[in-house]
């Protein structure tokens, strides 16, 4: 077994009889930022959803930090893991949404420190002073006591993200976190995911932007038709394309 | 093309033109229906202090008398007990019949459609004379060994008669209304509390079921205040709610209209406590829903005061701006 972070070997998803991913291969060390680009139905995000369970896969291996996602094998079975078992996986994984699903009954403040208190059961006093340094670190120190309907869009974003942060996940999943974001507030979520990635976190970004992918990313995945079609050092890839299906996708983006 | 008229381009300064005053419209209609209500309203007051039947002294006699506000606490408690009954079996019949087992989702959908296709007085009915049907109440396992034995006739009394009656209907509307609350809030929240690793409970607890409140609620005060009413139904098994108490009093002295206008104005008293009641109810739970909470009715009345002469409303300052939106890092 590897030392990754993620690792996926032949991942295949079908809805009924449309089949989403075709067999992915891919591994994400730790401390590494994946972009995935591709076109809209390419698998991205059911790939993604498939990392932390949200989706089950089908057929293929998934790993997260050399455990099986979603089951559990002794010898040649798999078994299905309890509820309680892959609530505790996901719990050391967070997520980010394009529509960023705040809880709309509670506070910035409420929503960033209700998982650790409820799912981890630490100490409210601790999540509470926590939960305040990581809105300072997104820069919303001022919204604390805010509903997520008083925030713009680039502001309940990054207190998603700060949500997740709270649970202090080893690994993030950010769904195509800027595309639900009035254009002149993409930067100030890109602006955070960029800090995140230099403090070390490892992270799986859905996202079309391109320039985000070329900066911070360490590896650019291009998906298309539910399998990877080519991966690499994202400026190669984006400048140099190898296959023909990214470079129309390329042109058309770029 | 002509340009804008600056006066028009900046508004509040010294080239505002004069405001407009103009004639307005008359209604005729309007002013005649308001006579026609206001007469028939006159008349009906005069009526009501004039005709002798009424017996207002005799309201007021039995208004607080000791068996008609012990009746009126009797039918408080069925109606609280009876709510109570209803909302919790409710919720756990709606997160069933929202469960992935089909035969859990079935029984659900089974008792919803047995206890609302049957009248409510029936359902009392029968659970009055449950010792009819069966002379003991046994739990154990079917067909095997027993744990306990009660007598009908002594476990169920008028009063649990009435609370199971009441209850379990009542749950079956309950469930209907939690089922279309849990389904209003949005699969995205599903997800994210489940991606932050809470367990189905704890994803129904805290972020599902606060949320359906908003939704859940008003129909709920609703069934709150149709039940405080469908209480009276339990005066048929001779249960000392406020109907059955007045019923009582005017079987000895034959003051039928007084009595029963005592009933009604207390059910009408209750009433209006509930509504006020739901409404705070509702502006706790509509957290997060508006940018600003509705006034209460305090702070609607000092607004009404105190702004009455008052100049323009100010713009509301809780919308962030374009220029606040972007904001320091």
């Amino acid at each position: 077994m590897s030392d990754a972070m993620v690792r996926a070997e032949a991942v295949h998803k079908s809805y009924g009889r449309l089949a989403v991913l075709k067999g992915i291969w891919l591994e994400v060390m730790p401390r590494e930022v994946l972009c995935l680009i591709g076109p809209s139905g390419s698998g991205k995000s059911t790939f993604l959803r498939c990392i932390n369970h949200l989706e089950k896969i089908d057929a293929g291996r998934l790993w997260v930090d050399g455990e099986l996602v979603g089951y559990r094998q002794q010898g040649s079975r798999l078994y299905e893991l309890r509820d309680r078992e892959v609530c505790r996986k996901r719990s050391e994984i967070g997520m980010v949404f394009q529509r960023f699903n705040l809880f709309p009954h509670m506070t910035a403040l409420e929503n960033v420190a209700e998982a650790p208190v409820l799912v981890k059961g630490e100490p409210k006093a601790a999540v509470l002073e926590r939960a305040r340094a990581l809105l300072e670190r997104v820069g919303l120190s001022d919204k604390a006591g805010a509903y997520p309907n008083q925030l713009s869009g680039g502001q309940a974003q990054r207190v998603a993200i700060a949500r997740a942060l709270a649970m202090q996940p080893k690994l993030m999943l950010f769904d195509e976190p800027t595309s639900a974001l009035d254009p002149e507030l993409v930067g100030e979520v890109l602006d955070v995911m960029r800090r995140l990635a230099e403090d070390g976190m490892t992270m799986v970004v859905v996202t079309h932007e391109m320039g985000f992918a070329r900066e911070v990313g360490d590896t650019l995945a291009f998906m298309d038709g539910g399998v990877v079609v080519e991966a690499g050092k994202p400026r190669e890839v984006l400048a140099s394309p190898q296959h023909e299906r990214t470079k129309s996708f390329l042109s058309k983006v770029l | 093309m002509d340009a804008v008229p600056p006066a028009a381009a900046q508004p509040g300064d010294a080239g505002r033109p004069e405001a407009i005053k103009a004639v307005p419209v008359r209604h005729p209609g309007r002013w005649l229906a308001a006579l026609v209500v206001a007469v028939g309203l006159g008349g009906l007051g005069y009526s009501m202090a004039t005709t002798h039947n009424y017996e207002w002294d005799v309201v007021g006699q039995y208004f607080t008398s000791t068996r008609v506000v012990n009746g009126l606490l009797a039918t408080l408690v069925l109606t609280a007990l009876a709510m109570l009954i209803g909302v919790s079996l409710g919720t756990v019949l709606a997160v069933v019949r929202l469960s992935t087992n089909p035969l859990l989702r079935s029984a659900s959908w089974l008792y919803i459609w047995f206890f609302r296709g049957t009248p409510v007085l029936v359902q009392i009915l029968f659970w009055n004379n449950i010792s009819a049907l069966y002379k003991t109440i046994v739990i154990g396992i079917p067909a095997g060994p027993a744990f306990f034995h009660f007598s009908a006739n002594s476990v169920i009394t008028p009063l649990v008669a009435a609370l199971l009656g009441l209850g379990l209907n009542e749950a079956a509307y309950m469930a209907e209304i939690v089922r279309a609350g849990i389904l209003s809030v949005d699969q995205g929240q599903h997800e994210a509390a489940q991606a932050l690793g809470m367990t189905r409970l704890q994803t129904m607890r805290r972020i599902v079921l606060p949320q359906a409140m908003r939704i859940i609620i008003p129909p709920t005060g609703n069934e709150t205040i149709s039940m405080l009413k469908t209480t009276s139904l339990v005066s048929v098994i001779a249960y000392a709610e406020l109907l059955y108490s007045v019923q009582l009093i005017y079987s000895v002295n034959f003051k039928t209209i007084p009595l029963l206008i005592v009933a009604s104005i207390w059910y009408l008293i209750v009433t209006s406590v509930l509504t006020v009641g739901q409404y705070y109810l509702e502006r706790h739970f509509g957290r997060g829903s508006a940018r600003e909470l509705p006034p209460t009715a305090l702070q609607r009345l000092r607004r009404m005061l105190f702004t009455f002469h008052a100049q323009p409303p100010e713009p509301p300052s809780s919308v962030p701006s374009a220029s606040q939106r972007h904001d320091q890092r």
